[in-house]
C-alpha cells in the first residue's frame, strides 16, 4: 500500500515536470503549539504540538485532467473533528471533457439545483468533506441543457491515512433547460426561464433487527427560475420519501423541503426576499451517523454570515435539518455621489432581517403509536409560533474623504438556546444587542490602520444578568502593503455575572503576503465556541498559544 | 484502493507519455483552467473562454468577506480608468453557496459595480485555481495565461496591482 502511494506520488511528480499540460494545486499548513490554561480551562495536549497539512495538486492537459489531495494530521489541531489521523491521499480523480460531455471516476463534488436534494462540498475550515468516491458525468447535448449522473459513496472520514467511505450507495440524475439559450425562438424573450429537476437515491443494508427498514430512499424535485428586466425569481420544492433514521427517531414519516428567493435589483439598488421551509429532511448516506456526518442535501440557514467577531462567532445559528420556517429580506442602497446623502464618494446603507420558526406539526387523526410509523403532518411554510431566531441589523458605510472611511453596524439577535445549544449557561432566548464601529485610515499609499470597537450586550432577565453577560472586543490592525500586516485583538468579557470569569482574550497576529504566498502567526488566548460556516457549525474549545500557518497557490 | 492507485500511475503514465510531443521549448505558462460556470444572470460561461478582449482580472470574494469587498469597492472607483488605460476586464467571482448567493445581486446591482460577475456556489472554479481562502487575485493576460496573483488585501494593494496591469499592457 505505502510503496503505490510513494510511486504513484514520485511519478505524479515526475511527470508534472516533463508535461506541458497546466498545474494548479494549493499547499495549506497550520501547527499550534498549545498551553495549559487554567483561567478559560483550556488543555494542554499530550503532544503539545498539532499539524494539519493539505495539497492539492490539479492537472488538466488538453481533456484529460487528474488531480489529488494528500493530509496529513499529526495530530489534528483542536476542535478539528476528532475522526482524522495520519497522512495519506484524502481525493484523488482522473477524468476527461470537451463541450460535450465530462466524466471523473474517483472523488468529485458536485451540486443539483440549490442542493436540497444533492450537496458534495468541501470547508476545510470546519473539516465538512462529503466528497463522492465513484463516477461522475455531465452531458451538454445542445446549448442550455445540463445533464448530470453521480454514482458513489461518501466520505465519512480519515483515518489511518485512508478515506473512510459512509456505509451506503448515493446515486442520483439531475437535468436544468435554460429555455432562452436551448430554443432559438426564445433567444431574444425578455423572460428568462430556467427549468430543473433532480432525482436522488441512497441504498443501505436493513440490519436493524427490530423494525422493516427502507432499503433504497429516494429525494426528488424540481425548480425554476424566472427573469424578467430587473425582477427575479426562484422556487425549489423537494420531497424525501420514508427514511427511519437516528435523527428523526426512526419514524416513517416523508420529509419536505422548499426554498425561494424573489428579487428587485438596479443600479445603486438590491432588494431581496427569500423563505425556506424544512422538515425531516435528514438524509444521509449512513442513517445512524449524527452531526455532520456523510450527509447527501445540504439545508443552509436562512441568514446572513456575519463577519465582526462578537457578532459571528458568540451566537451564531446552526440549522436545523429535522425542520424549520424561515424568512429574510435583505436590502443595500447607495446615495449617489455629490448627492446630499452620498457626499463625495457615495454613502452605502445596508438592512437585513431574518426570522426562524419551529414548523407546525399536526397529529390530528394520526396514532403515532399504529404500525405506519407515521407521527405527525406538516405543511411547508406552517410555522408554530416557537420562534428559533431573529436577526435584525444595519449598516452605513461612508468613505469621509480619501483618507479615512468607517462602517457603522447595529445588530439584535435571538437565539433560542433551548432548541439551538449555544451555551450551557442559559435557558430560553437569548437577546443580543451589538454595535460595531469600524474605522480606516490610510497614513500613505502603503499604511493603513484599521480599527474595530465591539460591543456586545445581552438583555437582562428578571433583572438578572442573561448567559455570560456583555462583551467589548478592540481590534487594531496596521498593514503595509503589499507584504505586511500587524494585527492586536482583545475580547473582554467584562459583563460575566462570576467575577472570576470576567476574563480578557488578548491574541496577536502577524502576517507576510508576498503574491500568492502566506505566512501568519499569531499568539494567544481563543474562547471557547461554535465555529460556524454556512449554518454547518463545529465546537472549538478554549486554547491559549502559538499557531502558525502558511498556504501557497501554484 | 490499490486499484485506483494502480490506475493513477498507469494513467499519469499515459498522459506523460502523450505530453512529450508537445512543445518543450514553448515558454512554461499557467492558462485559465475550463471550468462551467453561471454568470449573475444566470448566463453559461466557460473560464477558459470568457470572451473579453485584453487583459483579465480575476478575483474570488464572498458577501460575507469583509476585506474582499474593501477591494473590490476600492477598484470600482479606479475602474474607469483603468479599463481605459488598458482594456482590462475585471472579473469578480463569488464564492457565495446556497446560504448567502441570494444576495450577490443584492450586493453587486446595491454598489453599483460594473465588473462581470460569476457564481461559483460549489467551489469548483476556486478549487480548480487552487485558491485558499478570499480575497485572492489574479491577473491574466490576453492569451489566457495567469501572470499574477495575489492572496489578501490590504489598501495599497490595488497599486501593486495598477502596475502590474501596466506592465502587462506594455506601459
Amino acid at each position: 500500500m505505502k510503496r503505490f502511494l510513494l510511486v504513484s506520488i514520485g511519478t505524479f511528480i515526475s511527470f508534472l515536470s516533463f508535461s506541458q499540460g497546466s498545474v494548479t494545486g494549493n499547499i495549506e499548513s497550520t501547527f499550534q503549539y498549545l498551553n495549559a490554561d487554567s483561567i478559560i480551562d483550556a488543555k494542554q495536549p499530550a503532544q503539545k504540538g498539532l499539524l494539519n497539512s493539505y495539497m492539492n495538486v490539479f492537472y488538466t492537459q488538453g481533456n484529460f485532467k487528474a488531480g489529488m489531495r494528500l493530509e496529513s494530521y499529526l495530530p489534528r489541531i483542536q476542535g478539528y473533528p476528532n475522526r482524522f489521523d495520519g497522512t495519506g491521499i484524502g481525493m484523488r480523480y482522473v477524468g476527461y471533457s470537451n463541450g460535450f460531455v465530462d466524466v471523473t471516476l474517483g472523488s468529485f463534488y458536485e451540486q443539483f439545483g440549490s442542493g436540497l436534494s444533492f450537496r458534495a462540498y468541501e470547508d476545510r475550515a470546519l473539516g465538512y468533506d462529503n466528497m463522492m468516491d465513484g463516477v461522475r458525468i455531465v452531458v451538454r447535448p445542445t446549448s442550455g441543457l445540463v445533464l448530470k449522473g453521480v454514482y458513489g459513496t461518501q466520505r465519512l472520514s480519515f483515518q489511518g491515512g485512508s478515506i473512510i467511505h459512509g456505509a451506503g450507495i448515493v446515486r442520483g440524475i439531475d437535468g436544468e433547460f435554460h429555455l432562452n439559450e436551448g430554443i432559438k425562438k426564445m433567444n431574444e424573450f425578455p423572460l428568462d426561464v430556467v427549468l430543473g429537476a433532480s432525482f436522488v437515491s441512497k441504498y443501505q443494508e436493513d440490519n436493524n433487527p427490530d423494525l422493516i427498514l427502507p432499503q433504497n430512499v429516494g429525494t426528488y424535485g424540481g425548480r425554476v427560475k424566472l427573469r424578467y428586466k430587473n425582477f427575479y425569481g426562484d422556487m425549489e420544492y423537494v420531497q424525501k420519501e420514508q427514511d427511519p433514521s437516528n435523527d428523526n427517531n426512526y419514524i416513517y414519516n416523508y420529509g419536505h423541503a422548499s426554498v425561494f428567493n424573489l428579487s428587485y435589483t438596479k443600479k445603486g439598488l438590491g432588494i431581496l426576499v427569500s423563505g425556506k421551509s424544512v422538515d425531516n429532511m435528514s438524509y444521509r448516506s449512513d442513517r445512524t451517523k449524527d452531526l455532520q456526518d456523510v450527509f447527501i442535501n445540504y439545508l443552509p440557514s436562512l441568514n446572513k454570515t456575519h463577519t465582526y467577531n462578537l457578532v459571528a462567532t458568540l451566537y451564531p445559528y446552526a440549522t436545523q435539518p429535522m425542520g424549520e420556517v424561515a424568512y429574510q429580506t435583505d436590502v443595500l442602497y447607495t446615495f449617489k455621489k455629490g448627492t446630499k446623502l452620498g457626499g463625495k464618494y457615495g454613502t452605502t446603507i445596508g438592512g437585513n432581517f431574518s426570522t426562524t420558526y419551529r414548523p407546525q406539526r399536526s397529529t390530528a387523526g394520526i396514532n403515532p403509536l399504529d404500525s405506519t410509523g407515521v407521527t405527525y403532518t406538516c405543511k411547508p411554510f406552517h410555522a408554530s409560533d416557537s420562534m428559533y431566531w431573529q436577526d435584525i441589523n444595519f449598516n452605513i458605510t461612508k468613505k469621509i474623504n480619501k483618507k479615512f472611511s468607517t462602517i457603522l453596524s447595529f445588530y439584535s439577535i435571538k437565539i433560542n438556546n433551548d432548541v439551538v445549544k449555544i451555551s450551557n449557561d442559559a435557558h430560553g432566548i437569548i437577546h443580543a444587542n451589538i454595535g460595531v464601529g469600524e474605522f480606516s485610515y490610510k497614513f500613505n499609499t502603503k499604511h493603513s490602520l484599521r480599527t474595530e470597537i465591539q460591543g456586545l450586550f445581552v438583555q437582562k432577565e428578571n433583572g438578572l444578568i442573561k448567559d455570560k453577560g456583555n462583551w467589548a472586543t478592540l481590534l487594531l490592525e496596521y498593514s503595509i502593503s503589499p507584504g505586511w500586516f500587524f494585527s492586536f485583538m482583545n475580547q473582554y468579557n467584562y459583563g460575566n455575572p462570576d467575577v472570576n470569569k470576567r476574563v480578557n482574550y488578548p491574541i496577536l497576529t502577524c502576517g507576510y503576503v508576498r503574491d500568492a504566498t502566506r505566512f501568519t502567526v499569531s499568539y494567544g488566548r481563543q474562547r471557547a465556541g461554535l465555529f460556524c460556516v454556512g449554518g454547518v457549525c463545529r465546537f472549538v474549545p478554549a486554547s491559549n498559544g502559538l499557531t502558525l500557518s502558511f498556504t501557497q497557490s501554484f | 484502493m490499490k486499484a485506483i492507485l494502480t490506475l493513477t500511475f498507469v494513467f499519469f503514465t499515459a498522459i506523460n507519455a502523450f505530453s512529450q510531443d508537445a512543445n518543450s521549448t514553448e515558454n512554461h505558462l499557467k492558462k485559465l483552467p475550463s471550468v462551467n460556470l453561471k454568470d449573475i444572470k444566470g448566463k453559461s460561461v466557460n473560464t477558459a473562454a470568457l470572451g473579453v478582449e485584453g487583459p483579465i482580472i480575476i478575483s474570488f470574494w464572498a458577501t460575507w468577506c469583509a476585506p474582499c469587498k474593501k477591494e473590490l469597492n476600492t477598484i470600482h472607483e479606479l475602474y474607469e480608468d483603468w479599463q481605459a488605460e488598458t482594456g482590462v476586464t475585471l472579473v469578480a467571482v463569488s464564492i457565495d453557496d446556497e446560504k448567502t448567493k441570494s444576495q450577490v445581486p443584492v450586493y453587486v446591482n446595491g454598489k453599483a459595480w460594473d465588473y462581470m460577475v460569476l457564481m461559483d456556489p460549489n467551489g469548483d472554479f476556486k478549487r480548480a485555481m487552487g485558491v485558499n481562502n478570499v480575497p485572492h487575485t489574479f491577473l491574466i493576460d490576453k492569451d489566457g495565461n495567469i501572470v499574477y496573483s495575489h492572496n489578501n488585501y490590504a489598501p495599497g494593494d490595488e497599486d501593486k496591482l495598477y502596475k502590474e496591469l501596466l506592465h502587462l499592457s506594455g506601459k
